[in-house]
C-alpha cells in the first residue's frame, strides 16, 4: 500500500468513526448485504461441490457427464446469444423509426413496446400456447393441425424477444436521442449521402449502447424462468428450469446447485463485460440536452419501410395480448368460445388469496428496497469509508445473479439455524427487497451526479450534521428518483417467479406462481385471467403513484417518472 | 479574536499519477482581525478555494492549526464551526422556498418557529428580498439568488463569514453593484469576512487586507494601496493591474542606474539594496508622463493609442522587447499623442517601486 493510500484510509475511518450514526448505518447495511446477498451465493456454491466428507467436483463431474444436461447448457446459452442479437436489432428499428425516422403513430408504437416491460414475462409464452399449441387458435381452429410442434427453439425464441427487446428499445432510444442530429447534418453537409451517414456516424456511435443493451439481453434471457418452463418443453432443455427440477421434483440441491453455477457463470461474465468494458466506451454527450428535429435523417424510402416493419412487429405484439384478453373471456379456449367472467370467479375465488399476497408482498418491499437503495445510493456517492466499493459492488450484484440461483441460495442458506425463515412472509420479503434495490441504487446515483454537492455542503455548513442534512436535504432531492425506482421495481416485484417460485409456501403465494400452475394443469383460461388481473393491477399502481408526484410536485415530479 | 492560520499546508493526492502529491496550500500563516475583511486573490489553482476549505472545516489540513475566535479548531467538524459560507453555486435548496432556505440555520438551531419568521423577515429587509419568501428558488433572478445565499448565511450571526468567488455567476454590471452590498452588509453587521475572488477590482473595492496567493503560496498580504503600489514582488506587480518594468543596477548614491540609461534616485526601499545589486524597478502606467518630442529618461515611438473616453491608452515602442504603457487621464489637457509620434516617458520617483531583479 502506498503513503498516499495509506493516509487515505485512515482519514476515511476518521471521518466515520467520528459520525457513529454514520458508522451503525454503513455497518448495518454492509452486514445485510453480506447475509442477504453474499451468503445465499457462498451456500450454493459450497453445496454444489460438498460431498459427504468433504468437498470435490464429484457433482460437478455427474452434470458434465449427462449429455442431457450439457445440452441444457448450451441451450441456454444459445438461446441467450440469439434473444439479445435479435432483441438487439428489433430494439434498433423500433428506437431509431422513433427517434429519427419521423414515422406516423410514434406514441403508439411507444406504448407498444412498453406493454411487454409491464407485463409478466412469460405472458409471450402463455399467448404462443394459446395460439399455436394443441388447442391453438392458428394451429387446431385455423389450420386444423394437431400437435404442431411449437415447443422448443423456435417458440421460446420468440417469446424471449418479444419479452426482452423493450430493454434494447429503452436503451438505445435514449442513446441514439442523445445523438445530437447536427452530427448526422455535418455529415450530410459533408457531401454524404443519408445512408452513409447512417452507417458512419449514427451507427458507430450507438455501437456501445447496442453492445451494452446485448450484454443486458443476454443477462436476461439466461436468468429468465416462465417463458422456458411453459414453451421450452423436454426436447429442448433450458437451464434455469432444469436447476429448478433438479430441486423440486427430485430434491437434488447439489445438483440444482452445480447448474445454477453454470447459469451464473456466462451472466456474471457479461455483466462484468457490461460494467467494466462497454460502459466506459459509451461516448459521453457533448450537446447535453437530447435533441430532436432531424427530419432529414432518412430517405422517404426507407422511412415507409421503417414504418411496415414497426408495424409488423406492433401487430404480433397486439396478437399477443388480445389472445390473452380473449382468453380470459372465452369459456374453453379453442373449443368454446362464447364469452364468460367465469375464470376471472374463479381467481377472485381460489385464487384471491395469492393476488393478496403478491400485493402485501410487492406492497411491503419495493418502498423498502426503495429507500435501501437511495440510502445506498447516498453512502456510495457522498461518503468516503472502508468497504465503500465492497457496498456498490454487492448491492449491485443482484443484477447479474438469476432469479433461480438466488432463490436456490435462499432456500439453503434459510432452511436451517441460525436463520430459519423457509415458509415465511419473511423470505419473500427480504428476497424482493434484496433483489430489487439496484433499480432504487440506480435512480438514486443519477440524481445525485444532478445534484451539486455544495447543496449539502451548505446545509452542513449552516449546522446540520449528517442525518438532518440527508433527511432535510438530500433525502427530498431524491424523492422523484425514489418513485421512478418505486415504479420500475413494484412492477419487477409484481411479475416476479424465477426465484420466488421456489420460496412460496400454502401460507405464502404469488399470482405468478399460479398462473404458471394454471397453465401445467392447462386451464389456460385461469391463466389467462390471473394476467389480466396482474397487469391491470399494475397499470392501477402506476397511475397511482404517478398521480401522487403530479399532485405532490407538479410536472417537475410526474416529468420525473418516464415508464 | 477573528481567524488564524497557523502553517497550513494541504496535499493532495495526484488523481493522475498515483505516486505523487499536489501541494494546494504550502506553509500558509495568516491572521485575520475582528471585523476585517480580508480577501484572497490569485490565478487559478493556486489554492484559494482549498484554504476557504480548510477554514470552514470541510477539508483537513495535511499540517498546521486553524484556530477561529480564540480556538483551535482542527478537530471541530464543519457543522459545528461558527462559520458561514457563501458558496459559488449559491447552493441554494431547491426544494425550500426563499423563507425556507434563510431560515434554514435558526430552524437547525431549534428556534421558536415565531422567532425565525420575524428574523427572516426582518433581514430580507435588509437584503432587499422584500415579499420574495414564498417564492421558489428557481423564480429568482442571479442576483436575488446571490442576496439569499447571503442572507442564509449571516442570519446565524456567525463569527466568519466565508465566500468563495460569490459573484463570478453574476453578469459585470450587477457583480460591481452586488460588491459594494457585500460590503455594505458585511459592516452593518462586522462579521469577519473572509473572501476568495481572482477578480483584481473586486478584491480591491471590498476587501481592508488582500491576500495574494501563488501556486500555493501565500506571496504578499497588505491593504490594497500596499499590495498595488509596493508589490512584494513582480508576481505580484504583475498580476495585480499593469504594470511597467524596468531593469537596473543600485548606483553609489543608492539611485538606480536604469540599463536604458538614466538614473533615478528612488524613495520606496532603494535603500534596502546594496550597491551593485541588480533590481527592477515598477510603475504603473497611470503613473507614467508623457510629453512630444524626446525627454524624460527615456524616449519612443507611439506605436497604438486607444481612447476610451475617460483615459487614453498609449503602447510605446521603446526599442525594448516589450511596450511601455502608458494612460493619460485628462486628455485635453495633457493633448493626444498620434500613433508614430516620437514622445519622451518620464515617471516621478514617489510613483515607482524596486523590486530585486
Ligand atoms: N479534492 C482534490 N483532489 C485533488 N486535487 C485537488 C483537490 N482540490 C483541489 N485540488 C488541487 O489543488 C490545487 C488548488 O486548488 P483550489 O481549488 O484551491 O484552487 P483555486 O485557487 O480555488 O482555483 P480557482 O480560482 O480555479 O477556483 C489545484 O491544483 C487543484 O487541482
Ligand atoms: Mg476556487
Amino acid at each position: 500500500m502506498t503513503r498516499g493510500s495509506t493516509a487515505r484510509l485512515r482519514r476515511d475511518i476518521k471521518m466515520v468513526v467520528g459520525d457513529p450514526l454514520l458508522l451503525i448505518v454503513i455497518l448495518l447495511v454492509l452486514a445485510s448485504l453480506v447475509i442477504f446477498i453474499i451468503y445465499p451465493l457462498v451456500s450454493v456454491v459450497l453445496t454444489a461441490f460438498r460431498t459427504g466428507t468433504g468437498y470435490s467436483f464429484s457433482v460437478f463431474r455427474d452434470v458434465l457427464a449427462s449429455r442431457y444436461l450439457r445440452q441444457a447448457f448450451w441451450n441456454s446459452v444459445m438461446m441467450g446469444v440469439l434473444t439479445a442479437a435479435a432483441g438487439a436489432v428489433v430494439g434498433f428499428l423500433f428506437a431509431f423509426a422513433i427517434a429519427r425516422a419521423d414515422i406516423p403513430f410514434k406514441k403508439f408504437f411507444h406504448v407498444i413496446a412498453i406493454i411487454p416491460v409491464v407485463s409478466p414475462p412469460f405472458i409471450g409464452a402463455l399467448s404462443i400456447i394459446m395460439l399455436f399449441g394443441n388447442n391453438g387458435l392458428v394451429t387446431y381452429s385455423l389450420l386444423g393441425i394437431n400437435n404442431y410442434p411449437i415447443y422448443g427453439f423456435r417458440g421460446l425464441l420468440f417469446a424471449q424477444v418479444v419479452t426482452f427487446f423493450p430493454v434494447a428499445y429503452i436503451t438505445l432510444r435514449g442513446v441514439i436521442e442523445s445523438i445530437s442530429p447536427t452530427l448526422e447534418d455535418a455529415a450530410l453537409d459533408l457531401g454524404g449521402s443519408r445512408w452513409k451517414a447512417f452507417l458512419k456516424v449514427t451507427l458507430p456511435l450507438t455501437i456501445p449502447g447496442i453492445a451494452g443493451a446485448m450484454l443486458v439481453l443476454f443477462i436476461e434471457t439466461m436468468a429468465d424462468f416462465g417463458n422456458p418452463l411453459i414453451l421450452a418443453g423436454s426436447q429442448f432443455p433450458i437451464l434455469s428450469v432444469q436447476a429448478y427440477l433438479e430441486i423440486t421434483g427430485m430434491y437434488d440441491l447439489p445438483k440444482g446447485s452445480a447448474l445454477s453455477i453454470l447459469l451464473l457463470a456466462p451472466s456474471i461474465t457479461a455483466y462484468f463485460l457490461q460494467k467494466y468494458w462497454v460502459s466506459r466506451k459509451q461516448y459521453v454527450t457533448i450537446t447535453g440536452k437530447p435533441t430532436t428535429s432531424a427530419l432529414k435523417s432518412v430517405s422517404p424510402g426507407a422511412k415507409w419501410l421503417l414504418f411496415a416493419l414497426c408495424l409488423v412487429i406492433a401487430a404480433l405484439i397486439l396478437l399477443i395480448y388480445i389472445t390473452i384478453l380473449w382468453g380470459a373471456f372465452a369459456r374453453v379456449w379453442g373449443y368454446d368460445s362464447t364469452l364468460t367472467l367465469q375464470h376471472f370467479r374463479d381467481v377472485f375465488g381460489v385464487g384471491f388469496q395469492a393476488v393478496k399476497d403478491t400485493l402485501t408482498i410487492a406492497g411491503i418491499s419495493t418502498p423498502a428496497a426503495g429507500i435501501l437503495g437511495m440510502m445506498i445510493a447516498f453512502l456510495v456517492m457522498r461518503k468516503r469509508f472502508p468497504g465503500r466499493r465492497f457496498m456498490e459492488f454487492t448491492s449491485m450484484l443482484s443484477f447479474a445473479v438469476p432469479g433461480t440461483v438466488i432463490g436456490i441460495g435462499y432456500i439453503l442458506a434459510f432452511n436451517r439455524k441460525p436463520l430459519v425463515l423457509t415458509g415465511t412472509l419473511a423470505i419473500l420479503l427480504l428476497n424482493f427487497i434484496y433483489r430489487y434495490i439496484p433499480v432504487g441504487i440506480q435512480s438514486g446515483v443519477a440524481i445525485l451526479r444532478q445534484v451539486d454537492p455544495s447543496i449539502e455542503e451548505a446545509a452542513v455548513d449552516l449546522g446540520a450534521d449528517s442525518k438532518k442534512t440527508f433527511f432535510r436535504i438530500t433525502l427530498p432531492l431524491m424523492v422523484p428518483a425514489f418513485f421512478s425506482g418505486l415504479i420500475f421495481s413494484f412492477v419487477r416485484a409484481m411479475t416476479a417467479i424465477s426465484a420466488a417460485i421456489f420460496l412460496v409456501s400454502s401460507s405464502w403465494n404469488l399470482m405468478t406462481v399460479q398462473i404458471m400452475s394454471q397453465v401445467e394443469s392447462g386451464r389456460l383460461g385461469t391463466a389467462a385471467a390471473f394476467s389480466v388481473i396482474l397487469v391491470g393491477l399494475i397499470l392501477l399502481a402506476i397511475l397511482l403513484i404517478r398521480t401522487i408526484l403530479v399532485l405532490r410536485y407538479g410536472r417537475f415530479g410526474g416529468a420525473a417518472v418516464k415508464i | 479574536m477573528g481567524v488564524k492560520l497557523v502553517d497550513i499546508t494541504k496535499t493532495f493526492p495526484d488523481l493522475s499519477h498515483p505516486h505523487r502529491e499536489v501541494t494546494a496550500v504550502r506553509n500558509a500563516s495568516l491572521e485575520v482581525r475582528d471585523g476585517e475583511f480580508v480577501t484572497f486573490l490569485g490565478p487559478s489553482g493556486c489554492g484559494k478555494t482549498t484554504t476557504l476549505r480548510i477554514i470552514s472545516g470541510f477539508e483537513a489540513p495535511t499540517s498546521g492549526e486553524v484556530w477561529i475566535s480564540g480556538q483551535m479548531v482542527n478537530d471541530i467538524p464543519p457543522n459545528k464551526r461558527d462559520t458561514s459560507m457563501v458558496f459559488q453555486s449559491y447552493a441554494i435548496f431547491p426544494h425550500l422556498s426563499v423563507g425556507q432556505n434563510i431560515g434554514f440555520g435558526l430552524e437547525l438551531r431549534g428556534r421558536p418557529r415565531r422567532e425565525i419568521r420575524t428574523e427572516v423577515e426582518k433581514i430580507m429587509e435588509v437584503m432587499d428580498l422584500k415579499g420574495l419568501g414564498q417564492r421558489r428558488p428557481d423564480q429568482l433572478s442571479g442576483g436575488q439568488q446571490q442576496r439569499v445565499a447571503l442572507a442564509r448565511a449571516i442570519i446565524n450571526r456567525p463569527s466568519v463569514l466565508l465566500f468563495d468567488e460569490p459573484l463570478s455567476n453574476l453578469d459585470a454590471k450587477l457583480r460591481e453593484q452586488m460588491r459594494l452590498e457585500i460590503r455594505r452588509i458585511q459592516q452593518t453587521f462586522g462579521i469577519t469576512s473572509i473572501y476568495v475572488t481572482h477578480d483584481q477590482a473586486e478584491a480591491m473595492t471590498v476587501s481592508d487586507r488582500i491576500v495574494v496567493m501563488n501556486q500555493g503560496d501565500i506571496v504578499q498580504i497588505g491593504t490594497p494601496f500596499e499590495i498595488y503600489s509596493r508589490p512584494a514582488t513582480r508576481f505580484v506587480a504583475d498580476f495585480i493591474g499593469r504594470v511597467n518594468f524596468f531593469e537596473g543596477r543600485i548606483g553609489p548614491g543608492r539611485e538606480v542606474a536604469f540599463t536604458v540609461g538614466g538614473r533615478k534616485e528612488i524613495q520606496s526601499r532603494s535603500r534596502e539594496f546594496a550597491q551593485g545589486d541588480p533590481v527592477v524597478v515598477t510603475v504603473r502606467p497611470e503613473s507614467l508622463r508623457i510629453s512630444h518630442g524626446e525627454g524624460g529618461f527615456l524616449s519612443g515611438k507611439i506605436s497604438k493609442a486607444v481612447y476610451l473616453g475617460q483615459v487614453v491608452e498609449y503602447e510605446i515602442d521603446t526599442g525594448r522587447d516589450k511596450p511601455v504603457l502608458a494612460v493619460t487621464h485628462n486628455p485635453v489637457e495633457e493633448g493626444f499623442f498620434s500613433p508614430g509620434e516620437t514622445v519622451g516617458v518620464d515617471f516621478s520617483p514617489v510613483a515607482a517601486h524596486v523590486l530585486p531583479a
